[in-house]
């Protein structure tokens, strides 16, 4: 299954097609291909990571060569040939390179299981092959696994909650084609490959943003996704180019990797990829400060939401870091500790997000943020060289958000008249929504990090691995988000569930939710408890599955469980939550005065208009480019431009009519040779045209040919 | 099949004025008759290029094949030479089969005022024109053909075009006809200083032998020709003129076809006959280039008439393909071929969907538009999947034409300035912002929404079948050639490597050798 798993992304392609093509005529508009296609991709997901755990773990990773730092030997670059030709094992297309056993090496990583590569030619431009196919590992079995599972959970969550809308089959044909991207991005085996799955998903996020476009906000907000995530493809086709050369013309991600860590690649190059790779990430993972976006995402349905918005594509940029992490890890000396790029775009993102969920009234956009926050964790997580909790807590984060936001899709959906608006219209919920109840404050607890639920895992991991790998600063900016993700998750279960219903909630009889709603939050909800586990110390399978040759190439460290770091992150987690309880459940206020006035009503306007950064963005920068800047290159375009076409002429009207004569006689006669007919018709046409302009570009025309005329002559 | 080695080219060329011959016999009023003959010439014609592509040799696709070589004007030792390769076969091939898909969409709208029979001999004789100049292999010959495209044009324009039509025809006319005037000086020069021949093949052999300031200044002769038909900024300001007046089908011909005959020029003509001119004027042209696609994207981004924005997205779009040219390396001569081919398809495309809807609403202001994907659904996600396509997105024919002229950027051939090149990269990188911006506005605008009070009521046609049967085919290449960039690619490159050699270092040649 391992070699066959391109079949995955196949079927749901395929699936595609038959609900664009098909499913109105179906009984259930195309959605039983959906879920099938779904049911069918997870079953062989789930296989496929059957058959990767399975597999033997017989590989064994030569330390890293790095010929920028100690005395180059042939030998060495030996090895480095042997690391990257075993690495295409299973299809090896690379020369066989002589072993590079002999050579004593100085540690021993345990042995992993070897990545399968399958690859077929695309096609050849330059005499270079340039091919396409799979790479599985740990990372991209992870990957497949919840992708699918969650893609699943919200195809059967659609049945009800798109049920009756307009464009139902669309809505299912875009999902199965926006899983297709991100099922192609996670195998590919190449970068050229990935930005398909990249871009596709851009595609179908647009699509499914704006799938109200009726009304304008959903069209704004989808065009701004767009614009805003392509503002950092800019940096995505950069670096892939950069990349492209600087692995001796190759799209290949294992050799650039191996490219990287060996020190084949000039540092400043790398940099400048890393650095480009870096501005794709900060579009496509909503980093600060081109987050802006996301929030406005939730324009879109919200199952849409929970798939896309949250649990998968915008951790594609996560897992680019993840994925090209030689590279990173390279240029931005992650080993070394202190403060590099990525970690304190991640740093400063998990922070400004989490602050900005305080303020929101809808529920989707406390979770909106809330997943901001969270992709800063992930990045910073990568920043500080703790790969494997960066990528634990992706897996944790897309059960526990994806279980969030389809609790919020449940509640509108059957509680508060499709209202979003935790303020006015909720309240007091969990009498009437029991399950929506249960499962949206497990999933809130999992999301504070509160033991033994699944964020508690993989959030431990990162801050531990953020001190221990000499980013302590790091660690303080993660513990002072967990206490803030705890303090505004209660906030939203207190505004959401507790309290009386107001407005929507106590007109509209709210009522639990049907099954194809509950069934999915349940299943979700069990996952967010356990899904942890599987890298809880003792167990550590997910470090073991997912660990691979760049990350050991790396020499990434990997940190014992700490109960000190594990209570310290636990008690302050757990003072958000008092926090919130207090405030919100008891009343208790801190002095009389009101948030949003005095000293700090400055820092709730800032927040409130958040930072002002779409103001700056659509106000200054889009309006600037569209008004003055646009309008005023197409006035010099027509007035400047134009007006030396058409002002030459006028300047040489004295000579026009004589001029005209002789045009008439020469030009026309150049041409001739072959064409008498068009001569014939080129001069009727001219005579029955307004001869004043026609001098004037006559004119300007033989002025033009005689000049260079006699530049010929008289220098060639 | 040795007559058809002998003369599929020329039938491929002069089909059409076959029709023409017929057309002429047959009284205007007969006007089915009329659209009968000109679909069967364009479809005969098609054939053939069909016949040529499967009898051409894909495993030597940098050879000419199909070359035929005899006397015509013996005082000035110009030939009948004509050849295919891997570089025109993909463009003869398009040119064929949009003059077929042009024909069929003009089925029962013609423009005012009307005269199929006028009308459709014009698009013949400019089918002729258009083969002909891909397939040329003698300087005279290519002029000939060059310079017979523009008097269909010029008519179609003049006769068939909007209220402005009369300056735009001419101005279309005078602008294109300067740059040939001193693009045959430059013929002539070198007809002159490199070994009296007009032919191509010679000349290659003949011409980079001369000092590289006389290579210098011919070539500007050759670019000013060249640039001007590409359009570049800033010789493009017929070009929005004209296809603002153009009529649809005029505008599909103007876009898809035309515009590479002037980038065509720079790989067949100007590149391998003048390299040293070549490699002292890349970096202008790449800036050139890069400006035209900001520029390009700037001037769409100021429209209000829907279709003048799509002209002005042409500027940016041939920018790419003029940045990939300007490289003079192997992957940017792809990708400028690649990028012709689906510029000719989404943009002829884009066109289409222009004129359909003016046709609907007799309006192409955007600010009168809007709720398209309401009025006539099937028009409307035609447009959005077309949108897509022209911003480049991957999996469609456009990405093929951007994103490896951008590579490409990256790495230059040796003898041109790596820093300028990559600064070239990231400028054009962020023209595909750009693109974005101006081609989603535009979808926003006609198609997202409700429709506006003046055509609430409207009655709105959706695709009928002339526009299925014309755009389908269309539609399914924009994605084959996407999902499947192999199709050109390989027939390109080895051709590609022809050009690309020259700018080659003995050191680069001996490096490429072995990493393959």
């Amino acid at each position: 299954m391992l070699a066959n798993a391109w079949v995955i992304p196949a079927i749901t392609f395929v699936s595609f097609w038959l609900i664009l093509f098909f499913g109105k005529r179906l009984p259930y508009k195309g959605a039983e291909i959906g879920v099938t296609a779904l049911a069918l991709a997870f079953f062989l997901s789930l296989a496929t990571a059957g058959a990767w755990v399975s597999r033997p773990a017989d590989f064994e990773v030569e330390p890293p060569v790095k010929t920028g730092e100690s005395n180059v030997h042939e030998e060495e670059h030996a090895i480095a040939a042997a690391v990257e030709s075993e690495e295409h094992a299973p299809n090896g297309h690379d020369a066989p390179a002589p072993s590079g056993e002999d050579h004593g090496a100085e540690e021993h990583h345990e042995p992993i299981r070897e990545a399968v590569q399958r690859e077929v030619t695309w096609f050849e431009n330059g005499q270079v092959t340039i091919k396409a196919g799979i790479h599985i590992d740990g990372l991209a079995v992870s990957l497949l696994v919840v992708v699918s599972l969650i893609s699943l959970l919200v195809h059967v969550f659609s049945t009800s909650y798109m049920h009756g809308d307009e464009r139902f089959t669309h809505y299912f044909a875009a999902l199965s084609l926006f899983t297709t991207g991100m099922f192609v991005l996670v195998t590919a085996s190449n970068t050229l490959q990935a930005l398909f799955g990249w871009e596709l998903m851009g595609l179908c996020s647009f699509m499914l943003i704006g799938h109200w476009w009726e009304d304008s906000k959903n069209s704004n907000a989808a065009l701004k996704a767009f614009f805003t995530t392509r503002t950092g493809d800019v940096g995505l086709l950069v670096g892939i180019s950069i990349l492209f050369f600087a692995a001796g013309e190759t799209f290949d991600i294992a050799t650039t990797n191996h490219a990287a860590l060996a020190g084949d690649i000039p540092k400043g190059v790398l940099l400048g990829a890393a650095a480009a790779l870096l501005v794709a990430v900060i579009g496509k993972s909503a980093q600060f400060p081109l987050h802006t976006w996301l929030p406005d995402a939730m324009a879109g349905p919200t199952p849409v939401s929970a798939l896309i918005h949250a649990a998968t594509m915008v951790v594609a940029g996560v897992y680019l870091v993840a994925r090209l992490y030689g590279v990173f890890w390279q240029a931005f000396d992650i080993e070394a500790g202190g403060y590099n790029p990525v970690a304190m775009t991640g740093g400063v993102t998990l922070l400004i997000a989490a602050a900005l969920a305080f303020v929101q009234r809808d529920i989707k956009k406390v979770l909106a943020y809330s997943t901001v926050s969270q992709l800063g964790y992930m990045v910073m997580a990568l920043g500080v060289g703790a790969w494997t909790a960066g990528i634990f807590h992706l897996f944790t984060h897309a059960f526990f958000k994806a279980c969030l936001f389809l609790g919020a899709g449940s509640v509108s959906h059957s509680g508060s008249h499709h209202s979003f608006d935790m303020v006015d219209d909720m309240g007091g919920l969990r009498k009437y929504m029991p399950w929506t109840y249960r499962t949206f404050l497990v999933a809130t607890i999992a999301l504070a990090g509160i033991f033994p639920f699944a964020g508690f895992w993989s959030k431990d991991e990162i801050l531990l691995g953020a001190g221990e790998n000499g980013y302590v600063a790091f660690m303080i900016v993660g513990l002072v988000g967990a206490f803030m993700t705890a303090a505004y998750m209660f906030r939203c279960v207190y505004l959401t569930f507790f309290g009386e219903p107001r407005g929507a909630a106590a007109h509209h009889h709210p009522h639990e939710s049907p099954p194809s709603i509950v069934v999915p939050l349940q299943i979700l909800g069990v996952l967010s408890i356990v899904a942890g586990l599987l890298n809880a110390p003792g167990i550590e399978k997910f470090s073991e599955w997912t660990s691979n040759a760049t990350v050991l190439g790396a020499g990434v460290e990997h940190h014992e469980f700490s109960i000190a770091a594990a209570l310290l992150s636990l008690a302050i987690a757990s003072g958000g939550i008092a926090t919130a309880y207090a405030y919100y459940w008891r009343g208790v206020r801190v002095g009389a005065a009101k948030y949003d006035r005095g000293p700090t009503g400055v820092v709730y306007r800032f927040l409130g208009n958040k930072y002002y950064l779409d103001h700056l963005y659509e106000g200054v920068i889009v309006r600037g480019i569209r008004e003055p800047i646009a309008r005023g290159a197409y006035w010099f375009n027509q007035k400047i431009i134009d007006g030396v076409v058409n002002g030459a002429g006028i300047a040489a009207r004295g000579l026009a009519r004589f001029v005209y004569e002789v045009l008439d006689q020469r030009v026309v006669d150049g041409v001739v040779n072959g064409t008498g007919l068009a001569s014939e018709g080129a001069g009727a046409g001219l005579r029955t045209m307004q001869t004043g302009k026609v001098q004037q570009y006559a004119a300007l025309m033989l002025v033009g040919t005689l000049a260079f005329a006699g530049l010929l002559w008289a220098f060639v | 099949m040795d007559w058809f080695d002998d003369w599929a080219l020329t039938l491929a060329v002069f089909l059409p004025l076959v029709g023409v011959a017929f057309m002429a016999l047959v009284p205007k009023d007969s006007e089915a008759t009329h659209k009968a003959i000109a679909l069967v010439t364009t479809l005969a014609t098609f054939a053939v290029t069909i016949g040529i592509c499967a009898n051409f040799d894909f495993d030597h696709s940098g050879t000419p094949q199909f070359e035929v070589d005899r006397t015509w004007i013996e005082v000035i030792n110009s030939r009948y030479h004509v050849f295919i390769d891997g570089m025109s076969l993909p463009l003869l091939v398009l040119s064929a089969f949009v003059t077929v898909l042009c024909v069929i969409y003009s089925w029962d709208h013609f423009p005012e005022p009307h005269n199929p029979k006028a009308f459709l001999i014009l698009m013949l004789v400019l089918e002729t024109g258009m083969n002909g100049t891909f397939i040329a292999e003698d300087l005279i010959l290519f002029f000939v053909f060059f310079e017979l495209v523009l008097l269909p044009m010029y008519f179609m324009i003049g006769v068939w075009g909007g209220e402005n039509r009369q300056y735009a025809s001419i101005k279309f006319f005078l602008y294109t006809l300067f740059g040939s005037a001193l693009m045959i000086l430059s013929f002539l020069a070198l007809y002159f200083k490199a070994g009296n021949t007009f032919d191509i093949p010679g000349l290659m052999a003949e011409a980079p032998k001369l000092t590289s300031g006389t290579q210098t200044l011919i070539f500007a002769g050759l670019f000013m020709g060249f640039a001007i038909k590409v359009p570049m900024f800033p010789f493009h300001t017929w070009l929005p003129d004209a296809h603002t007046e153009a009529p649809t089908v005029g505008s599909v011909l103007l876009a898809a076809i035309l515009l590479k005959l002037g980038t065509y020029g720079f790989i067949r003509i100007a590149l391998p006959i003048l390299p040293e001119g070549a490699e002292a004027w890349a970096p202008w042209i790449g800036l050139l280039a890069v400006i035209g696609i900001i520029y390009g994207a700037l001037g769409c981004l100021a429209q209000k008439d829907m279709k003048r924005l799509i002209a002005f997205s042409s500027v940016a779009h041939m920018g790419f393909v003029m940045l990939g040219i300007s490289t003079l390396t192997d992957y940017g001569i792809n990708a400028a071929i690649f990028g012709m081919v689906a510029h000719g398809l989404i943009t002829g495309m884009l066109f289409f969907l222009a004129g359909s809807i003016h046709e609907r609403f007799h309006t192409r202001d955007m600010d009168r538009l809007g709720g398209l994907l309401k009025q006539a659904p099937h028009l409307g996600w035609i447009l959005g999947f077309t949108a897509f396509a022209s911003l480049g997105l991957p999996g469609l024919a456009g990405f093929w034409g951007e994103f490896p002229a951008i590579l490409s950027a990256y790495n230059p051939a040796s003898s041109l300035n790596e820093s300028v090149f990559r600064v070239y990269m990231v400028v054009a990188a962020i023209g595909t912002v750009l693109a974005a911006g101006y081609l989603l506005w535009m979808y926003q605008r006609v198609a997202f929404g409700v429709p506006t009070k003046e055509f609430e009521n409207a009655h709105i046609h959706d695709v009928h079948m002339p526009e299925w049967l014309s755009w389908a085919p269309m539609l399914v290449l924009i994605v084959v050639l996407g999902v499947a960039p192999f199709l050109l690619f390989d027939v390109t490159d080895d051709a590609v490597q022809g050009v690309a050699n020259v700018f080659r270092s003995a050191g680069d040649l001996a490096g490429a050798g072995h990493d393959h």
